[in-house]
This record gives C-alpha cells, sequence and structure tokens, in this order.
C-alpha cells in the first residue's frame, strides 16, 4: 500500500486515492483535424515503461483533486508530485 | 491424571497449577497452561502426529513454532478449524484437535467470533522480540519515539525462552518497555506482510488461546495496519534439516527445537538421542538434554574438526563422531535407530554403524528469516561460509539485526540489535539520554569452528525417501527428475515439483532446495538464489482479513427517505448498486407478474406513482456552466431556457454511451443534472476529471446533491388531478406548464421543484422536495389520488412502462459497445456543435459501419419471455459451431398494455432487418421471434400531455 503526497493533503494512504493513467495525454486541441489513426493513437496507446513513469493520481476520498505524480513502476517509489498544469519535474 | 512421561518435574515456563485437559486423534490427554499442543503431545509420549499429504508416511513434531511443515491439524471443537500448527497452538481446556495429512476441512457452521482491525502509526517498528528485537525496541524506547514491538510468542524472549538464557534481561527489559510511554508490545501477533512505504500487516491472536473461555466481547484475531517510519526486522533465523534418507521420520526434529521443548516446557522429546550437526549450535542442545538427562548415543557431525565445543560435549561424556553423518533411520511408526558412517572429503568411507535412538536431532545450519525483508523489496546475497542467504540492499526505510543477518552470537546479536533500534530512532530524530546498557556480562563465546553447509549426504541410493519439503513430500530424488527434465531456474523448480508451495512456504525447506538443486546443477547457489517472498509470511484467517466487513457491513446499504413507506406498503426490494429500491408492491397474495400488470394499469390508465429518490443530482454552477456541459453532452445545453429541462447522453472518448439523464437549468449559471442511479459516483468523477485536467480555466464547480432531494414521480393520465389538488397556486395544465419544463411550487405546503418529464411516455409530473418532506409529499400525494385509485409502482414497472416506449436504460441495454446512433438516438448527437467528448469516435470506421449492433424490439409468441440474455441466431435450426450470432437480448417483459410478451435486443444491422425473423435459443427449442421498431406503445406520442 503506497503513501502519497497529495499536493494538497500531503501523504495519505494509497486507499483514499483513484488511478489516473497516464499523464501529460492531452485532449486533441482539434480532433476533427486529426485522421483515424491519429485519434486512435491518443485513445488507445499510453506507454508502459518500467522505471519513472508520469501519471495521474486523483485524491478522491479526501480534496477529490486531480494531480500528476512520477512513479517508478518498478519499485513504486513515488519520485515526485506536482499540481496540473505544471511540468513534469526532473526527478533522478 | 494422564501420564505426561516425558514431562521433567520442574522448569520450563509453563503453569504447573493449571492442568488442562485436552483430546487428539480421540485420545484424552492433560498438558498445562503454557503449553502448546505439540509440547502436549510430546510430554504425553505422541510422536505420530499425523501422515504425510503424498506419501502417507507417518510424521511428527519437527519444529517448535511457525516453520512447522509436519505436526498440522485439524482443530475439532470449541469451533472447527483447519490446517493449523500444534507448534503454535496454544493449549486450552477441552481442545479437541486431530492429524492432518496435509489438508483440512473447513467449517460447515458460520463463525460465532468476531475480528477487527486497527490502523497504527510508529516511527520505528520492530518485528521479532527475540534478543535482537528486545534490544532494538528497547533502545528505540528510550528515545522517546514511537515504537511499536510486534511478536508472534505469547511472550517476549523469542529464542532466549528456547535457551533458557539472560532470564533476568528478558524480564527486565520486557517490564521497561510496558513502562515506556511511548511503545506498545504486541505478543501473539504475527507480522505476514512488508508493503510499500513501509505499511505492515499483522495479525494478533487476541483469544484463540483461551478456546471456550474466551470473552465474546473482545474479537478472536484483529488486524494491525502499521504504517512505520522506519522498521527493524529481527526475525531471527530457522534451523534447516539436511537431506538423508529417511529424514522424515517421528522422531527426528531440528535440533534448536528440541531445546526449546525442553526450556519453555520442561519436555524431554526422547530418551536416546543422536545429534546430526554441521556447525556448533546443536552442541548445546545436546549438552542440554544430556544435563536434562536424556541419553545423548552421539553428536555426528559432518565437519572433520569439530573445535572447541565438540571438546566441551567430550567433556560432558558425549560421543562425538567428527566427520561423520547419518545416512538413514529406522522406526516404522517411530524412530528406533539411526545409521552412521564416516565421511572422507565428502564421501562416505568406513562401515556404518547403527545406532539405538528414540530421537534424532538435525541442524544443517541456520536461514535468516529474511521472509518480510523480501517482500519490502529487500535483495539477498548469498554467503559461501554460512551457506545462507543474508540481507543486502532495500530500498525501504529497513534494517535488519541480529540472527535475521546472520549474526551468530548472542552478544552480537543484542549488540547488534540495539544499535539497529538506536539509529531507527535516531534517523527519525529520536537521540535517548540513557543509552540501552549490555546485558550483565555473560562469558565471552569461545572460538567456535564454523559450521560447514551439508545439503545432501553423500553416497545415498535412497533419494526417493531423501525427504527436502516435508509438508509436500518432495525428495532429492523428485529435485533431480526436475532439474533432469531441463528445469533450471529455482522459481521453476518449485514450480514443477512444488516444494516450497504447502502452507508452511518452504521456511524449513526453502534454502534446502536452492542448495540441493545448486548440487544437482553443478552450480553455486548465489547463482540460484532463492524462490520469491510473498505475503503472508504465515496462514491468515479470511475471518481475520475480513474484520468485521461481512454480513450487513460486507457493503453499505442505501435506502431513501422515503423506505419506511415503502416497508409499509409491503415492497419487495431490489439491489441497484447499493441502493435498496422497491421492485413492487404485491397486495393480497399477487405474484410479481400479476402486481407487476396492475402496477402498469395504474400508470397507463389512472394514475401511479414512484419513488425516484436514487437516480444521482448533480448541481453545476459557474458562469462556464454551460459551455462545459456542452463539451460533455453529446448535444446541446447552453442554448437551454432557464426553467426547461433538456435529455442528454455523456459518451465516454471512444464514442460509446456512458451516461443519461435530464438537465433543467434552474438559472443563468446553474443546471442541475440527474444520472442513473447506479452512475451517479461514476458521473461526477467524470465532471471532475475534464473539469480539474483538460479544462482548469472554465469556472465551473460540481456538487453532488443526490441525497438532499427526495424524488416521487407522479405518473399517468390522471396524474394531473393529483398535482391540481395539492398544489392550488400551480399552473399544471399543459399550456402553462409543457412538457420539460420546472416549475418552483408549493406542493402539499411543502416548497417543491416540479419537472414535466416522463420515463413511461405517459402525462408525468417529478416532483423535488427536500429529503426531509419526503414521507409528508409521500403521504399528501397518496391521499389526494386514493380516490382515483393512485398504486405506488416499483423499478420493475417501470422499467416495462420505459420498455414499451423503447427506452434504453444504460447499464442493461448498452454495455460500454453502444453509441447513441447505435440505440437509434441519433437526434441527441449535435451536428452543430464543433466538439464533444466522443464526436470523433463516432466517425471511425468501426463507430460508423452500417453492419453494427442496433436496438430493437422483438416480438416472441405472445406467451413467451424470453431469457434477458438470449443469444439470437438468423436460422431455425442450428448451424454447426461456430453458429453466427445475430444478437442478444437486452430486456424482456410482459406488457399488460400491449397484452404479449416483448424484447429489446441488440441486432445487427438491426433497424434495416425490422419485420425480419430471427430465432432464440431458448432451453433448447428455437424461438420464432419478429424484429420490430423499438416504440411498442404509442409510437405517435399522444399520451404525453394527457
Amino acid at each position: 500500500m503506497l503513501l502519497i503526497p497529495c499536493p494538497w493533503c500531503g501523504p495519505r494512504d494509497e486507499a483514499e486515492f483513484g488511478y489516473g493513467g497516464q499523464a501529460h495525454v492531452p485532449y486533441p486541441q482539434d480532433p476533427a483535424a486529426l485522421s483515424d489513426r491519429e485519434w486512435a493513437r491518443y485513445l488507445f496507446f499510453r506507454d508502459n515503461p518500467k522505471g519513472p513513469h508520469a501519471e495521474r493520481w486523483c485524491h478522491s476520498a479526501g480534496c477529490r483533486r486531480w494531480f500528476n505524480a512520477v512513479r517508478n513502476t518498478a519499485t513504486n517509489e513515488v519520485l515526485a508530485v506536482y499540481r496540473v498544469g505544471e511540468p513534469r519535474p526532473v526527478t533522478g | 491424571m494422564t501420564a505426561q512421561p516425558f514431562r521433567l518435574p520442574a522448569g520450563g515456563r509453563i503453569r504447573r497449577d493449571e492442568p488442562l485437559s485436552f483430546r487428539f486423534d480421540g485420545i484424552e490427554y492433560q498438558g498445562y497452561r503454557g503449553d502448546t499442543l505439540a509440547s502436549a503431545l510430546l510430554a504425553a509420549g505422541v510422536r505420530r502426529t499425523a501422515r504425510s499429504v503424498k506419501l502417507g508416511r507417518p510424521r511428527g513434531v519437527f519444529t517448535a513454532g511457525s516453520a512447522e511443515p509436519n505436526a498440522i491439524v485439524q482443530i475439532e471443537a470449541p469451533f472447527p478449524e483447519p490446517m493449523l500448527t500444534a507448534t503454535t497452538v496454544e493449549l486450552y481446556d477441552g481442545l479437541v484437535a486431530s492429524g492432518l495429512p496435509g489438508q483440512g476441512r473447513l467449517a460447515d457452521e458460520p463463525d460465532p467470533a468476531r475480528y477487527d482491525a486497527v490502523h497504527a502509526h510508529c516511527d520505528v517498528l520492530v518485528v521479532g522480540g527475540g534478543p535482537a528485537g528486545l534490544a532494538a525496541a528497547a533502545a528505540a524506547a528510550r528515545t522517546g519515539a514511537r515504537v511499536i514491538l510486534a511478536d508472534e510468542q505469547p511472550e517476549p524472549g523469542g529464542s532466549l525462552l528456547d535457551t533458557g538464557e539472560l532470564p533476568d534481561w528478558v524480564a527486565r527489559t520486557t517490564a521497561e518497555l510496558a513502562a515506556a510511554a511511548e511503545t506498545r508490545v504486541l505478543s501473539r501477533t504475527t507480522v505476514f506482510g512488508h508493503y510499500d512505504d513501509n505499511h505492515l500487516l499483522a495479525v494478533e491472536r487476541r483469544t484463540n488461546h483461551l478456546g471456550a473461555q474466551a470473552p465474546s466481547h473482545l474479537s478472536r484475531e484483529r488486524i494491525w495496519r502499521i504504517r512505520a517510519r522506519r522498521v527493524v526486522l529481527a526475525t531471527g533465523a530457522h534451523e534447516r534439516p539436511i537431506a538423508f534418507a529417511d529424514n522424515d521420520r517421528p522422531g527426528i526434529m531440528l535440533a534448536a527445537a528440541a531445546r526449546a521443548y525442553l526450556h519453555r516446557y520442561a519436555v524431554v522429546a526422547g530418551r536416546r538421542a543422536v545429534v546430526f550437526t554441521t556447525g556448533d549450535s546443536a552442541y548445546d542442545a545436546a549438552l542440554d538434554l544430556a544435563a536434562a538427562g536424556v541419553d545423548v548415543a552421539a553428536v555426528a557431525d559432518a565437519r572433520p574438526r569439530p573445535g572447541a565445543a565438540a571438546e566441551r560435549a567430550a567433556r560432558a561424556g558425549i560421543e562425538v563422531l567428527a566427520g561423520h553423518a547419518v545416512i538413514g533411520t529406522t522406526g516404522d511408526r517411530q524412530l528406533t535407530g539411526v545409521t552412521v558412517r564416516p565421511l572422507h572429503d565428502g564421501e562416505p568411507t568406513g562401515p556404518a554403524a547403527p545406532i539405538a535412538a528414540d530421537l534424532l536431532l538435525v541442524s544443517g545450519g541456520w536461514n535468516p528469516a529474511l521472509h518480510l525483508f523480501g517482500q519490502a523489496g529487500g535483495q539477498l546475497r548469498y554467503d559461501p561460509g554460512l551457506g545462507a542467504f543474508l540481507p543486502d540492499g532495500c530500498r525501504q526505510a529497513v534494517r535488519v539485526a541480529g540472527a535475521a543477518r546472520g549474526v551468530g552470537e548472542l552478544p552480537g546479536c543484542l549488540a547488534d540489535g540495539a544499535e539497529a533500534g538506536r539509529r531507527a530512532a535516531q534517523d527519525e530524530g529520536f537521540t535517548a539520554a540513557r543509552p540501552l546498557p549490555p546485558p550483565e556480562a555473560s562469558a565471552a563465546p569461545e572460538p567456535g569452528a564454523p559450521s560447514v553447509p551439508l545439503w545432501v549426504v553423500p553416497g545415498q541410493d535412497n533419494l526417493d525417501r531423501a525427504f527436502v519439503d516435508l509438508q509436500r513430500d518432495v525428495t532429492v530424488a523428485d529435485l533431480a527428475r526436475a532439474s533432469g527434465a531441463g528445469l533450471r531456474s529455482v522459481e521453476h523448480l518449485k514450480r514443477y515439483t512444488t516444494a516450497g508451495t504447502a502452507h508452511d512456504q518452504g521456511k524449513t525447506s526453502g534454502v534446502l532446495t536452492s542448495g540441493v538443486a545448486a548440487r544437482l546443477l553443478g552450480v553455486d547457489p548465489a547463482e540460484l538464489g532463492t524462490t520469491t517472498f510473498r505475503p503472508p509470511y504465515t496462514p491468515v484467517a479470511f475471518a481475520a482479513l475480513a474484520g468485521r466487513n461481512r454480513g450487513v457491513l460486507h457493503d453499505p446499504v442505501r435506502v431513501t427517505a422515503l423506505h419506511d413507506r415503502h416497508l409499509a406498503h409491503g415492497a419487495r426490494f431490489e439491489n441497484v448498486g447499493q441502493w435498496k429500491r422497491p421492485w413492487y408492491y404485491p397486495r393480497d397474495g399477487e405474484d410479481m407478474a400479476a402486481a407487476v400488470a396492475r402496477e402498469c394499469r395504474a400508470a397507463r390508465e389512472g394514475v401511479a406513482m414512484m419513488d425516484a429518490g436514487t437516480l444521482g443530482k448533480i448541481d453545476v454552477q459557474g458562469p462556464d456552466a454551460g459551455v462545459f456541459l456542452d463539451r460533455l453532452y453529446t448535444n446541446m445545453m447552453s442554448t437551454l431556457r432557464v426553467g426547461m429541462i433538456r435529455y442528454g447522453v455523456m459518451c465516454r472518448a471512444d464514442g460509446m454511451v456512458f451516461d443519461d439523464g435530464t438537465v433543467a437549468r434552474l438559472a443563468e449559471d446553474r443546471f442541475l443534472l440527474t444520472t442513473t442511479t447506479g452512475n451517479a459516483a461514476a458521473v461526477l468523477d467524470w465532471l471532475e476529471e475534464w473539469s480539474q485536467t483538460e479544462w482548469p480555466e472554465l469556472r465551473v464547480h460540481c456538487t453532488s446533491v443526490t441525497d438532499q432531494w427526495a424524488t416521487v414521480a407522479l405518473v399517468g393520465p390522471r396524474s394531473r388531478e393529483v398535482l391540481a389538488a395539492i398544489a392550488p397556486q400551480l399552473a399544471v395544465g399543459a399550456p402553462d406548464f409543457p412538457f420539460m419544463a420546472w416549475r418552483d411550487a408549493t406542493v402539499a405546503g411543502i416548497p417543491a421543484r416540479v419537472c414535466r418529464i416522463s420515463f413511461s411516455g405517459e402525462l408525468a409530473y417529478e416532483i423535488n422536495v427536500a429529503s426531509w418532506y419526503a414521507t409528508a409529499l409521500w403521504e399528501a400525494l397518496h391521499t389526494a389520488g386514493r380516490p382515483l385509485g393512485i398504486t405506488p409502482y416499483g423499478t420493475e414497472t417501470m422499467h416495462v412502462l420505459r420498455a414499451e416506449k423503447g427506452y434504453p436504460i444504460v447499464g442493461q441495454d448498452t454495455d460500454g459497445t453502444v453509441t447513441p446512433q447505435d440505440l437509434g438516438m441519433g437526434w441527441v448527437v449535435s451536428k452543430k456543435k464543433r466538439d464533444f467528448v466522443g464526436k470523433r469516435s463516432h466517425s471511425r470506421a468501426d463507430t460508423s459501419r452500417p453492419d453494427r449492433k442496433q436496438l430493437v424490439a422483438l416480438l416472441p409468441p405472445p406467451d413467451v419471455l424470453l431469457p434477458e440474455g438470449t443469444q439470437l441466431i438468423a436460422t431455425d435450426r442450428l448451424a454447426r459451431p461456430p453458429v453466427p450470432m445475430e444478437g442478444h437480448v437486452t430486456s424482456s417483459y410482459r406488457s399488460a398494455a400491449l397484452g404479449r410478451t416483448f424484447a429489446l435486443a441488440l441486432v445487427r444491422s438491426g433497424r434495416r432487418r425490422i419485420g425480419e425473423r430471427l430465432y432464440a435459443p431458448v432451453g433448447g427449442e428455437l424461438v420464432p421471434v419478429t424484429v420490430a421498431d423499438p416504440v411498442l406503445y404509442d409510437p405517435e406520442g399522444t399520451r404525453r400531455d394527457g
């Protein structure tokens, strides 16, 4: 069970959070301008790295705020958390 | 008084003033408070406790703790419980147990005990209450840090209680911990899982040891969910066996176990003992047993030059056979003899010699108990000198202390533990004014000879009886077969042979398996490694894990503000998500079909009422609320006028229907959304997600108001009369109060919002009042409608009415692969909007192909009710598989209005096939059905305004 540092509430138990998949996959500016292939890439394709991964979490049972975290998928260490709209921080 | 021939007249930690009676395998015995079932059986001279799982060989007590592979028992009374180890079951009066051949029986009666859970936080969690753990906890406690010490035994002391060493230090340190303000000592508590971020789970056995005397107000077991800043693992070490022929007979046990039975329980495990060892520690067992009167016939030491320990034994009159190994044993029901043979350069030489013995103590070295360390992500490294895996690095804030990291001598363990505890506290900013003093000076240990790992006694031909895993009956021969079959990974060997997969999880056999396999494969054990450690460390009852979350507390039950009214009306309920919703209201012995037919007639011909309060309600406010909703609904919401309502559908980005409901515009900057009952939370999450992550610039706020409002649907051609009677100020006629409008009104003296929404096709009003007034509203409607025969109706009638009109239910007629167009609801998908979530997907090749499944109605023979989920095929006889599937039934009912059964279905190219005949396989028959337009009742919509 992870201890996730919500940027608004501080460290809380993983059970309070919902997972939102890969971060920084913005909704396309103009979906109509995309080819089927490009749209499918937005809809269905996500990274699956072993190592640091920027992903979205929602503190569902707390402040209900969405935020981003960089988590090492191999060790489950949360390397950084940051607010929506902020750039992905550099992690070691 | 039953005899306890193997109990010494004095000594041990048992309470001789509390004799206890128990039964094992049908025979009555006696033991004492403080015994385990195993120690009491040994005291009584019971050697064979069970037969082995696969080969049925007799087996006896092998260890003195939770590593036990052999002595598996079923508790029969006071409450049946399978697969416990006799070595950890504390004896109580009235215990009835029997030996198990590796498989138990679950209780066939409900467990009357209670179980619960506790969350705890601490600076330093110390796991294990042996010398290192006690020292660590005391050193940390002295700094004022919050300390938890968890130990699986009934009292702290660990191996010190097995060996009888430092009793005063144990007592003093235990007392100091008990008095420390920020320290909690949890005895009978096994830490069984070590998860991320130092989250550890432990199970505390609170009343198990009291049997039928357990007070009912206490939970039997309690799960501790501990979040620790620092963890000290002082989990000790398990002695390991050696593989030789017939190394499994009752009477063969680990050397340290025999010592523990002597010191803890004043039990000698036999009269005449042979010791087989590869290191020094077994000599202490030999000397202690000899001092207690056991005839120690010989110590067979595999090392050619055993050193000082052997000299000490020799001085005590024990024959030491240096460079000898046990190559076999005799005895059918229990051990009668041991055969030893000299080894030279690792090969047997010279004649074998039989020695009569009823007890064989085995010590093949020590395996640090690194299960939790491994679970925590710790790496292990092989130490060839110790023949054991030791802790290497760990990414978590974990220290390993004492025997668990290979420290052999007691003074070293004490110092190591104290240092680990002190540093763990220090890392959290705590320091001690008075550091922990070392225990009273004991004699400096004499320099010992190093142990020499021995996995398999060489030169044996009976390797199919040389056991590696006693609980799984896995032998050296089995491992040889596996490696001969080409398996080279220890994980594969484990799965192929099942070694280490029994409920002891290979505590005594795991490293031995690696050692034997390495030898068979001709590789170093370091190369082979160990199998993966996974929780739980010891078996945990599901009841303990479930805790209080069972029965009515398994899942929350939600009821509406009108629940009492439904009970008064005799409703039968159905579960909709967590909600209890009235399903139908049977009268005078009606069955469901009759009740539903009556309720449907009332709604279509007179007036009826339904509790619609479970629909999700979300208040969306802000200057950009209209824009926001435009982006999430398929149709336009920003153009809705204040005072009006619009039906809307939401899609996921993949274009599939996610939810539907109504949107009422309460003000320029305020909308009230309804959602389906089951999706209320998901829709709110959906709104929040888009608002926060994609469009943070939109000024909009969303709030759930589901429970704040009670909603009663007043339905039927005569509903207007009822409403007019109790809302005299409200203009209820169609011209003043058109369809899909809402009005603030006073209804039965209650402030209300009345909406002209219909989910049945009939004239209908949905009356919303604050939940507090729900009962008053319901009663007023019921009273006012009584002259017109007003009829409460439930979800089943609601379903029939909506299905007659072809209204789909999201989640019943859709399944996440259905677009609005598939539902025939292209009209709800805006062509004008540049974009909305899901729009781009509607033009993908797969979503726009003409042969998608589409919602249609089916007309079976008028009296045949198709089961929901029935598949549809095109031919009147079953083709050879695979049979082409044309679709499936999503909803199916009897209709009072139509005078027949009907169904809704998703059918390939359904709308183009209206009028066609399909076939539904039902119970071996092929039922012909006719595809029809989904709107079967009042297709012109003439009934909407009454």
